[in-house]
Parts: C-alpha cells; structure tokens; sequence
C-alpha cells in the first residue's frame, strides 16, 4: 500500500490576533505548526501501512521552514518525505496549489491512497483536497470520520454529513480527506524522533515536476484576494447587574423574542 | 511577485506594519518581500511612493468574459427536503441577478423532489435546472459534480452560489476545479462591483482574525459557497412565475466510482447545528456529563438546539457535530448562549457572528463576556436552573 499525505504548515491561529490599537495583526510570536487535521491525516495513514504494510510518503508545498511539518510527521511514522518549494508559488490559490501538489504527486509515482485533512485552519476552505483528486483524475471522498474496514482492495468507511453520516465503499485509487472524530494522533516516539534527525527530504522546484509556469502561484489562480481588513467590532459588552434572580430576570426580557 | 522598487522605496516601513503575514520586512532602509507572502496587495494600497507592484498574472488564454451571464444557485436537496440554505441562497441571488438585470436560477439535483422545484420559483427563481432521477437518490461527488458541470458548461452562467454546507463543500470544490473556475469557500457577505459587474466575495479567514475580499478577475464563472444562516431568504409568494427545465441525463453521468452503503441520520434531530435560529453551548464549567442535561433542557425549553466547544467533546460528553470553533462547525445563530464556556478564540472564531450572543460564566474575567451582548458572571448550577425556569412561565 502507497500512500500519500499531503501537509501544510499554518500560523496557530490561537496566535494571529488584531492588535486592538492600531487593527492591524500583532503578530509576535506567532508559532507555525502542523495543520491539526493533517495529524490525523498522517496517523490514519501510518496505522493503515501498520495493518496493511507498505509506505508512507509526506508532501507539503510551501516555503523552506515548512520542513519542520515534514519531519514531525516522520518522527509520528511517516517514511519519506518531500518539499515542494518555490518563489513562484506565492500567491498561489486553491487551484493553483491543486495543480501544484498534482505535479508533485505524479513525479513521486505509484500510489494507491492519498490522505487530506478536512480543511487548512489558515484559510478554512477545503478545497485543496477535491481539486487535487479533480487534478489526477482520481475519486474523492470528503470528511471521513472512520475507517471500518480496509484491505488490498477495497475500503469501507464513514463520511460525516450535516444530519449524520453516509456509508461508503471505494477502491483504490482514491484521496479522502478526514476530520479529527477519525483517531487520536500518536506522540512521536523517540525512535521516530532520531529518524526524523536524519531524514533526507527530497526539495523540488516547480521546474523540477515539470509545472506549467502559467498554472502556478498569482499567474495559475482564478481568485485573488484584493482587500483584507480586521473584522466589523461587535457591540459594546455589557455584564447585567443586580442579584442572579434580577440578572436573570433581566436577560428574560432582553429574550423576549426568541421565547 | 511582489516586487520592491529599489530607487523609490523610502524604507518607511508603512507596507511591514499593514502586512497581515507578516511577510515583508524594512532591511537597511529597502523593504524586503520573504517567504510568506500572499501576493493579497495589501502593502501596495498603503506604500505612498508607489514602490511596490504586484506583477500581473499572465494568462495564456484570455476568457471571453462577456458570454458568460445568469446567477445560478445550487439548490441542496437531500432525503426528501430542500436545505434551508438553498432558499436563503435565492435571496441574494436575486439581488445580485437584478443588479446584474440577468435572470436567476436554480439547480435541483436528486430524486422524488416532488413540487420543490414550484417552492424555488415562489423563493425567486426564474428558471429551475431539475435532475431527478433515482440514481441520484444519495448524494456523490462524482454524480452530482457531474450534472452540475454539464449544465454549467452548457449555459455558462457569470455567478454560481451553494451553500457552505457537508455537500457543497464537498463537490463544488471539485466541479471548480474541473472548470478551472475561482471558487471562494464560506462567503458571509457577496456583493456586485457597479462599474465592472464583478462578484466580491468576502469571508472570514484566520480563524475570523481577519475578513478577506476576494474576485475572481480573469475566469468565469464566479463561484462561492456562502454560509448558512447569513443571507436572507425571500417570502414565499405563489404568484412568481418561472420554467421548470428537466435535465436530460446520460448514463455515463449517473455513475460513481464510490459507493453510498447506507445513509445514516442521526436520531438526534438537533445535530445539524448550523440550521438552528436558536444554540444554547455548553463548556468545561458543565463538569461532567450530567451537567450537559441543564444544556439540553434549557435548548428544548426554548427550541433550539445544543452545541459545544471541543472540551466538551474531547471528553466525551456529546458528538463532534455539536462542536463550534475553529475546528468544529462555523455557526451564525440568531440566539447564542454560551453556558460554562471561557471563550477561547478557537471557538469564538466559530459563533462571533451570531445576531445576539449571551454568556454565562463564573470567572467575571473570561474572554467569552469580550463577544457577549448580555453577561451573567455568576454559577451555572444557580443560573440554568431559574433561566429554564422563568421561560417556562413566560410562554
Ligand atoms: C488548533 C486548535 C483548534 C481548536 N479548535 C477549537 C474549536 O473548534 N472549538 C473549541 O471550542 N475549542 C477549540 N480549541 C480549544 C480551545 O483552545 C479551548 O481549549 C476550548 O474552547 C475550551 O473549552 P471550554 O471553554 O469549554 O473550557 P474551559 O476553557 O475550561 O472553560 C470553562 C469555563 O467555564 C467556567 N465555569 C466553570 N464552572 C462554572 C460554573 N459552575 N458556572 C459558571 N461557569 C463556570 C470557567 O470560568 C471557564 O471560563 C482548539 C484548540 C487548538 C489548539
Ligand atoms: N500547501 C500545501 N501543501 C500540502 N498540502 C496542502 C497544502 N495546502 C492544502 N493542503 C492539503 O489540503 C487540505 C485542505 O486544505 P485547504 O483547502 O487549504 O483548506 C489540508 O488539510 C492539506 O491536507
């Protein structure tokens, strides 16, 4: 069994906060870290290669540092890793890194699954996933919350939805991307942790997967961001006063509508 | 690329402090673009000597932009019932349709929708795309991807919508990308640029640190999927008057490498908590299990339904559905009332854009009283309890 894991490194947005004062983003010790879904990601990959065997490949596009997402998830017990990193990449969009990551994908070569997580908690969309599947002309399923079954074959799982989940069955080759519900992400062994130390990880360039120059970074995507700004302030807070009878007397009426 | 002009550039630094990533940086007087840059122009606007330009895309093939024209909206439908996002979705799509002086339709995919395709002309669509057929009873990617990008292809609308739902952004993602289309995700606000017609599309990002505007210039169609519970669904009015057009369906298009086993609701009713007016959260300061019951009794008492933040889930004491926050569900409530909750911004980034929010917590210095509208600082154990209490007598 080959997979793939596709990983990003983010900003912990628990960091990103708007600087009150001056409504710009203060941005001090902002810490980069995996993308929390691409951690359940790489564990449902390395407890698949633990059932089934087989090898795990790491792959994440972005700039030199995001080596640091690669090697913690050798040290989780992922076995290669690779690094797609280029200037030419910047503002690359959802379908732009879709592209990207598909080159990249078909220059590793031979795979049977290829493992997402649901969203990058950067920009929340999602789509990289699908668009990727799209790309390699391969099935996808979205939000898997359990592996039931999986053989050479054939695997059977569970897909959230809003109002419950769907069953579903599909062969190999697929890309499914999962949500955290799927298993709870192992802590690096200190085996890991020496392998991780040593581990090669292959870098290539856009020239190096033979991308099209026009289908990557701000040249290659549909969209462009062309305004950011902090987000409209809510209404002053108010704490209601008096003992907890009047307070709660108090929100009743404010209530009133809804009741 | 970001390029810096060397010869202009005064190093005043405005362009490092408007930078939201962080990205640029004043070195021996000269700006200096690094790695994190998103190309997003925001140090362009802000740079008074115009030192700073974003390289134009180059694209190889030019769109006819032009030919493309119509708001569309994909209209969920699933076991036997319209989303109410989809309605919702009608209604800004006929603003944007009118500001446009285009028509509106609609996409009904799915089987035995009976009279909904009526229901979607009285909510304001001109003409309803209906593709009902019993291999389309559940929903795949591939099947209902399918439909959609053929009929996309075939009339070529400027704008396509669909909610910001399990489905929508599971397959739109994939039919934009077959159409090589600009896809926003999670859209809270969409509006029409009067001198060039083009969709603006705004959604929250960072966790809801920061509000993105973002188009899709060069490539047709427009697509967005839009949060339930943002925009405003039109009142039913029997007397619009619209086309049904049955969708004429090849096989080939009916066919999904993945198979759908079994569909399974949850019996919860409450579980799909970004479709609920009303939210009652419950937090850590439940203290167990048993203490979650004062949430529920408090949700049914005033018919709304029951969420959580990822403590709660963490420890088992209710479904992943139910968690709101960054790595949970983005809900946008009428009513939000967060019970025992600190109001980490992982979680506030899931419900700050509720209508009304109302927090109830011990610690009068919890983050969660910064986004309230009405706090109570005082036990949960004493407030619930008469809460539930005085809304009973009230009805
Ligand atoms: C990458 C990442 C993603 C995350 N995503 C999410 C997410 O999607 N959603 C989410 O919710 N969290 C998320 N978190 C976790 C988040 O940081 C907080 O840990 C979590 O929201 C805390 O939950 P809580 O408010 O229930 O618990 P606590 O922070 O423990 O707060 C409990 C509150 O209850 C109050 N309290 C206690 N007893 C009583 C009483 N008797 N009466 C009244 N008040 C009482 C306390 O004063 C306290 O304020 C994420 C964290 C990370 C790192
Ligand atoms: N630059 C990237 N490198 C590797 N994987 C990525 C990258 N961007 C997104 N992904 C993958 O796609 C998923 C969805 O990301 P997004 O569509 O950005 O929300 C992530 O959880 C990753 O698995």
């Amino acid at each position: 069994m080959k997979i793939i894991v596709c990983i990003k490194q983010v900003p912990d947005a628990k960091d990103v906060r708007l600087d009150p004062e001056t409504n710009t983003l203060a941005r001090e010790g902002v810490q980069s870290i995996m993308n929390p879904y691409d951690q359940h990601a790489v564990e449902e990959a390395v407890s698949l290669k633990e059932q089934l065997g087989g090898e795990v490949t790491v792959l994440s596009m972005g700039p030199p540092q995001a080596e640091e997402v690669l090697k913690q998830a050798i040290s989780c017990g992922a076995d290669n890793a690779v690094l797609i990193s280029d200037r030419a990449f910047a503002g690359a969009d959802t379908w732009a890194t879709s592209y990207t990551l598909a080159k990249a994908v078909q220059k590793i070569g031979k795979f049977d699954l290829i493992l997402c997580g649901k969203q990058a908690i950067d920009g929340d969309t999602a789509q990289v996933g699908p668009g990727l599947a799209i790309q390699l002309e391969i099935p996808f399923v979205t939000c898997i919350q359990k592996i039931r079954e999986a053989n050479d074959t054939e695997l059977v799982m569970e897909r959230m939805m809003d109002d419950g989940y769907d069953v579903i069955a599909a062969n190999y080759p697929v890309l499914l991307t999962v949500v955290k519900d799927i298993n709870q992400p192992r802590v690096p062994s200190l085996k890991g942790k020496m392998k991780a130390k040593k581990v090669q990880i292959q870098v290539l360039s856009a020239e190096d997967v033979g991308a099209d120059s026009t289908k990557i970074g701000l040249a290659g995507s549909p969209t462009q961001v062309v305004d950011v700004f902090p987000p409209p302030p809510r209404g002053e807070r108010s704490l209601l006063t008096g003992t907890i009878d009047e307070q709660v007397e108090q929100l009743v009426k404010k209530l009133a509508a809804y009741i | 690329m970001l390029i810096v002009d060397n010869e202009l550039c005064i190093g005043c630094g405005a362009c490092e402090e408007n930078c939201a990533f962080a990205a640029i940086e004043v070195v021996d007087g000269i700006a200096v673009v690094g790695d994190a840059c998103t190309l997003c122009g925001a140090c362009v606007d802000c740079c008074e000597v115009d030192a700073l330009t974003i390289e134009g895309a180059e694209k190889s093939v030019q769109m006819d932009l032009a030919s493309w024209n119509g708001v569309w909206v994909y209209c969920e439908f699933r076991a036997g019932t319209l989303a109410t996002v989809a309605l919702e979705l009608l209604g800004i799509g006929r603003k944007l349709a009118d500001a446009r002086g285009v028509k509106l339709s609609a996409v009904l995919i799915g089987s035995g929708t009976d009279n909904s395709a009526e229901k979607l002309i009285a909510h304001g669509a001109d003409i309803v795309y209906r593709a009902d057929d019993e291999a389309l009873t559940y929903f795949t990617d591939e099947t209902y991807g399918a439909v959609l990008t053929k009929l996309i292809q075939e009339h070529k609308p400027e704008i396509v919508l669909a909610g910001a739902t399990a489905i929508g952004r599971s397959f739109i993602p994939g039919v934009a990308n077959t159409l090589g289309a600009g896809l926003t995700a999670d859209c809270t606000q969409l509006g029409i640029r009067e001198t060039d017609g083009a969709l603006l599309q705004t959604r929250p990002a960072f966790g809801g640190n920061i509000m993105a505007t973002i188009e899709c210039p060069n490539s047709r169609p427009q697509m967005s999927t839009v949060r339930p519970n943002v925009m405003k669904e039109l009142e039913f009015d029997a007397s619009r008057s619209g086309d049904i057009i049955d969708v004429t369906l090849d096989p080939a298009m009916l066919k999904s490498r993945v198979r759908v086993l079994e569909s399974v609701i949850a019996e919860q009713d409450d579980v799909n908590i970004q479709e609920s007016d009303i939210l009652v959260g419950g937090g850590r300061g439940l203290d167990n299990e048993k203490g979650f019951e004062l949430i529920r009794e408090l949700a049914t008492s005033l018919k709304g339904s029951v969420s959580a933040s990822r403590a709660v889930v963490d420890a088992g004491w209710i479904g992943y559905p139910h968690q709101v926050g960054q790595t949970g569900k983005t809900v946008a409530p009428k009513l939000y009332i967060a019970c025992g909750i600190s109001g980490a911004i992982q979680h506030v980034a899931g419900m700050q854009s509720s209508e009304t929010i109302v927090a109830i917590n011990r610690d009068k210095n919890a983050p969660i009283f910064d986004v309230a509208d009405f706090g109570i600082v005082g036990d949960l154990f004493e407030v619930l309890p008469k809460l539930i209490k005085q809304i009973e007598e009230q009805r």
